[in-house]
């Protein structure tokens, strides 16, 4: 798996194959100085659909990638310390009341971002949280609604082939998932069996992973690795669906290839971006740039981009830019079971329960949680425990109850507050570029937030059958940071993606979030990066497009 | 550590080498953390000593004769200089955080005992080691190093990291290793393929 990491693959007119070790694919391949119509900066959940999404459509469009262009059948291995290429690693400094772990759990490195390595949970966001001001009394509204996003979840799902229960207890009626759903394992059903002696609705978690074969992908093996790559094709990544549709419709992907940069030109639109690719700086002309780097490196690169017409960065006149940054709290309780529980077995989260999303009975604070059952791998499983404080001959002994060992983890809202966001260090990395500094610290809501969750999974644990429980505490996901609106002077994007200061600028990821609801994010935004696919090409057809 | 026990005594996760559960490129990279254990270049030699005094007493193997070996990968990812994505603020960049932290632990040593780490009794390192953890410590001989976040955010985290990396860990908590192409069938309580470690009922 080496060579993709030292060399790029994707060029001289072919990218590899994600579904034939050692082949090939031919790609179209553009030169520097030919403008394309989009060069979007970024291949995950965002960048990787929209790529599709525009060249479906008939545009020219180059899509830029840090990382490498991975085969999965070929370069994965069944193991985690082998695995940490995923993951971006560049230097960033983490600060704020309660500083965020970055790395390894929310960020991707290569050609289809994190949802290379993501645990695969696909779900919808609850309806009024696009309204959540004027209907719930907190946040902050959308400038879309649910029903004006649904066809685009629908297609996301549909992209997906989403494995899924045949009725979802939660949100809006909807049509039966692409796939049946997965047997749920052991994990899971103590999940489960939680739930039900407590009186509240669980249910099979979609998951964007086969159960039955879809071309030349077979169904999942419930090998477990899935917080790592997927190596039997079986995880639907945007490397294996999206990112194959983008080059059979004629786009180019560039892997090893770094934007640094956004450039302008005198009349204030954006005429291309410079990228580093083995070792030198190139420049690629495109009639539009779509920042998709997620909510870390978007901003990150509109502040970097900083000339002397937006001497605060692009799209940054109301300074708003990196602001509202949001992840989602990460409580968690584990318990012992008597029974054998050996979560490394199939999907880690495989159960969940959103009735704190969705009933609002008896909450002392704002927003929402889901939790999740879990299947940690041994050296993250050994990490948590050390976390936990032990080590020596406890944490070896300890280390030996894995096999029975459950747990719930929350993916619990925060809210949006202009302090915590990612501004640029002085330092500089590899590429002379600052690097990012991201700053949170959780509201007092958060906080209650986080303890009513707590409570519920003890609750639901116990319940389970578990004891000894005790708990830890981490993030997952990051969203906000270049929020859309209907108001350019309290948004960075309009509800298209679209700059409000730079008319060919736009941003298609994560960042765009103005909450972050209590549900993973990705199948949002890729359901928004659909969406913005196709308002682009309406707006091409009315003429509106090059405004 | 005499106390320890396994439930799993008769199991060896190695044995699947060549059955479906193992691919090709899974043995190309357990056989490298097998047979290639990478040469000092990072650490100094002393540093490497003391690195490993302390990585005995963090992950114990005081029963093998060959204890797996720890050292040798913190030194490679300090030598590729290959970083975790963040620090937190107050933190120097991971190089430079081990060296000052490791210089601390020394430091702290030769500050309440009068001696090297490695010539205390377990019993006192353990002691120190604790100390360190909680951030009870002798501020003059770490610098700006916040030592409990050196402690938990680097020490400990690689060193349980390595230790579970390796077969023999995965063998003695029943882990099923690696598993493509077969994968498992058996997936609820209490179900087991007959490629997993069966527990031993004491």
């Amino acid at each position: 798996m080496f060579d993709a990491i030292d060399q790029p693959r994707a060029q001289d007119g072919r990218a590899p194959d994600v579904f034939r070790p050692g082949a090939w694919v031919q790609m179209r391949c553009y030169d520097d100085s030919e403008q394309v119509d989009f060069a979007i900066v970024g291949t995950g959940a965002g960048g990787g659909t929209l790529a599709a999404k525009l060249a479906e459509a008939g545009f020219s469009v180059v899509a830029f990638d840090a990382g490498p262009f991975w085969r999965p059948l070929e370069d994965f291995a069944s193991d985690e310390a082998a695995q940490g290429d995923l993951y971006w690693t560049d230097e960033r400094i983490s600060g704020g009341a309660d500083p965020i772990q970055l790395g390894s759990n929310n960020s991707g490195r290569g050609v289809g971002g994190s949802t290379v390595h993501y645990t695969m949970i696909a779900l919808r966001w609850r309806p009024d949280w696009f309204k959540s001001r004027s209907k719930l009394g907190y946040g902050r509204d959308w400038p879309l609604s649910f029903e004006e996003l649904e066809p685009y979840y629908e297609e996301a799902e549909e992209s997906l082939k989403i494995s899924g229960p045949v009725r979802y207890p939660w949100g809006k009626r909807r049509k039966r998932y692409p796939y049946r759903e997965h047997p749920v394992n052991a994990s899971g059903l103590v999940l489960a069996r939680g739930c039900e002696r407590i009186g509240i609705d669980w249910s099979p978690l979609p998951l964007a992973t086969l159960s039955a074969p879809r071309g030349m992908a077979h169904p999942c093996v419930y090998r477990g690795f899935c917080k790592y790559g997927c190596s039997t094709n079986a995880k639907q990544s945007v490397l294996v669906t999206f990112v194959p549709r983008a080059i059979a419709a004629g786009a180019e992907i560039r892997d090893l290839a770094m934007v640094g940069r956004i450039e302008m030109g005198k009349d204030g639109r954006a005429t291309g971006v410079s990228y580093n690719r083995r070792g030198k700086w190139r420049q690629q002309k495109a009639r539009h740039v779509v920042v998709a780097g997620y909510a870390i490196e978007t901003p990150r690169l509109l502040l970097n981009s900083a000339c002397p017409e937006f001497p605060d960065g692009l799209a940054n006149d109301n300074g708003l830019v990196g602001t509202h940054l949001m992840t989602h709290s990460g409580p968690g309780v584990w318990g012992v079971l008597d029974e054998e529980i050996r979560s490394y077995k199939a999907p880690p989260c495989m159960a969940g329960t959103e009735h704190w999303n969705y009933s609002d009975e008896g909450k002392d604070f704002h927003g929402g949680y889901a939790f999740m059952s879990q299947g940690p791998l041994p050296t993250d499983w050994a990490q948590t425990l050390a976390a936990r404080g032990l080590w020596g001959a406890a944490l070896r002994q300890e280390m030996t109850r894995y096999n029975h060992t459950a747990g719930l983890v929350l993916v619990g809202e925060t809210e949006p507050q202009a302090h915590n966001r990612v501004e640029l260090a002085d330092e500089k990395d590899q590429y002379g570029l600052r690097i990012p500094r991201v700053t949170f610290s959780y509201s007092e809501n958060d906080r209650r937030l986080i303890e009513h969750g707590r409570k519920s999974m003890h609750q639901v644990l116990a319940a389970g059958g578990a004891h000894q429980l005790w708990d830890t505490h981490d993030t997952s996901h990051l969203m906000g940071g270049c929020r859309m609106g209907d108001d350019p002077k309290d948004s960075v994007v309009d509800a298209d993606g679209r700059t409000w200061a730079i008319p060919n600028l736009w941003v298609c990821d994560g960042s765009l979030f103005p909450n972050s609801g209590g549900v993973n994010p990705s199948l949002t935004i890729q359901a928004l990066a659909c969406r913005i696919g196709d308002r682009i090409a309406e707006m091409a057809k009315r003429g509106e497009l090059d405004r | 550590m005499s106390g320890f026990k396994t439930p799993y005594p008769d199991y060896d996760v190695l044995k699947k080498w060549d059955t479906p559960s193992w691919n090709e490129q899974t043995r190309a990279v357990i056989k490298r953390r097998l047979d290639e254990i990478p040469e000092r270049r990072f650490l100094s030699e002393d540093e490497w000593t003391l690195l490993e005094a302390i990585a005995a007493r963090l992950m114990p193997q005081p029963e093998r004769e060959a204890p797996v070996p720890i050292v040798p990968w913190i030194d490679e990812k300090l030598a590729e200089d290959r970083r975790p994505g963040y620090r937190y603020v107050g933190m120097p960049p991971m190089r430079e955080a081990w060296r000052q932290g490791l210089a601390g632990i020394a430091g702290e040593a030769r500050e309440r005992h009068g001696t090297d780490f490695r010539d205390l009794e377990p019993d006192a390192q353990d002691a120190l080691l604790g100390a360190v953890q909680r951030g009870e410590i002798d501020g003059r001989q770490w610098g700006d190093l916040p030592a409990d976040r050196f402690f938990s955010e680097l020490l400990l985290k690689e060193i349980v990291a390595v230790y579970y990396s390796h077969p023999a860990a995965w063998s003695e908590i029943g882990f099923g290793g690696p598993a493509s192409p077969r994968g498992y069938v058996r997936l609820g309580l209490d179900e087991r393929d007959p490629w997993e470690a069966e527990e031993q009922h004491v």
